[in-house]
């Protein structure tokens, strides 16, 4: 199952995008997050509970501040660097500039 | 003369069914799924994993107290106790806050299995309107939940949006959808879906003589674009279905469908005896349960 947490307005897209199939539930992300955004839910995948990375409830609709920090990075946030099975992906496009 | 007072156009039908041709006996297994959302509170009782009946509400002040008035009304006139329901999975929302629940689950997966068994296999994309978020929720031919994407930044331009619509234009929520589409053409959407920014911008095309149809029109196209939006993300795998209480909205389903040049699969006669599309994350919740708990054996050995 893929994930995506984030948003799309005027100023672009930006999705923090977890596929639960590589996520082992190593916790290396939730560490490494300088904001504390993420943590290692049990989500119900197949009729099994598994543990996958995921953005704290809480925290899913205030990525736009949570995340500005890290979100210029492109594909080299913390999060997704720490990712040994490469599950955590960020997603960030912005408009064509007029 | 007294002011008139009563003007809650906002107020949508709370009902509850039991389904026609359908009965229980003492060795069948009774499930139930609560899914209190943020404003309707909805349960689904099944007996051996077939919908038997359920009931719709609004959700108070008080998550808990939601959850135990739909499941009473879903157990009305069924001759069933709330003890006799041998598991119980809450969802949505207020999934924490459900006393008697047995198992939490998150409403995605249980919009995908709700909407795979109103619909049937062939649904693989399922956008979910709430009263105060949409999801977009794509799924293989069980129900299984393959991709989603869940909250947009804010609870811009949902159910709740259109319930404050209904009352500043005084019109029932439930014609809403039809008086939406009477309009000659279809006017430039409003620029903001906030609903506070959306309210204003609307008063202001009311004083600039706009009629209320139009007015409509206009909001409605603005949520339709944001939901196209997120299914394009989420990519548009046919078949499409709309579940939650918008997809009652004729105005909504028309757009959405418009926007994404599809169709969506043809909503069941829920005012009839159909199954009703706000019901699939109860449903969803009924159905996902390991075999092993359904199975009244294990269920026996286990307790």
């Amino acid at each position: 199952m893929i994930s995506y947490y984030g948003y799309s307005d005027g100023s672009g897209e930006y999705f923090i995008i977890v596929d639960s199939e590589k996520c082992s539930g190593c916790q290396k992300c939730v560490n490494q997050c300088p904001k504390n955004a993420l943590h290692i839910e049990l989500l119900f995948i197949d009729l099994e509970d598994k543990p996958v990375a995921s953005v704290k409830e809480a925290f899913c609709n205030k990525i736009q501040y949570i995340c500005a920090q890290c979100k210029p990075e492109k594909n080299q946030t913390p999060c997704t660097l720490a990712c040994p099975n490469k599950a955590i992906k960020c997603l960030y496009t912005t408009p064509a500039t007029v | 003369m007294t002011l008139q007072t009563d003007n809650a156009f906002w107020r949508w039908q709370e009902y509850h069914r039991v389904m026609p041709d359908k009965s229980w006996t003492s060795t069948d297994v009774i499930t139930a799924g609560v899914d209190v959302g943020s404003v309707g509170s909805k349960a689904a009782v099944l007996v051996n994993g077939e919908i038997y009946s359920w009931g719709i509400t609004r959700t108070g002040s008080n998550s808990p107290d939601s959850a135990v008035k739909a499941l009473n009304w879903a157990l009305k006139d069924t001759g069933l106790k709330q003890s006799d329901c041998k598991y119980i999975v809450g969802t949505g929302y207020g999934r924490v806050n459900i006393p008697f629940a047995n198992k939490a689950l998150t409403e995605i997966a249980c919009h995908a299995k709700g909407a795979n068994y109103i619909w049937g296999s062939q649904v693989h994309t399922v956008l979910d309107v709430g009263g105060q978020d949409i999801k977009a929720i794509r799924c293989d031919d069980t129900g299984r939940v393959t991709s989603f994407l869940m909250n947009d930044k804010c609870a811009a331009g949902t159910g709740r949006g259109m319930e404050v619509f209904a009352d500043l234009l005084q019109i029932p929520i439930e014609e809403i959808g039809e008086m939406s589409l009477k309009v000659d053409e279809e006017p430039p959407s409003v620029s903001c879906t906030c609903v506070a920014f959306a309210k204003t911008e609307a008063v202001g095309l009311l004083r600039k003589g706009w009629s209320k149809e139009k007015v409509l029109a206009a909001y409605t196209k603005a949520m339709a674009v944001r939901m196209s939006n997120l299914i394009k993300r989420v990519g548009l795998e046919p078949d499409l279905v709309i579940t939650g209480g918008q997809s009652k909205n004729i105005g909504i389903v028309s757009r959405v469908e418009a926007a994404l040049g599809v169709k969506c699969l043809a909503m069941p006669n829920w005012r009839e005896n159909g199954l009703d599309p706000m019901i699939a994350g109860a449903l969803g919740a009924g159905i996902l349960q390991k075999p092993s708990m359904i199975n009244p054996k294990t269920l026996e050995a286990t307790t």
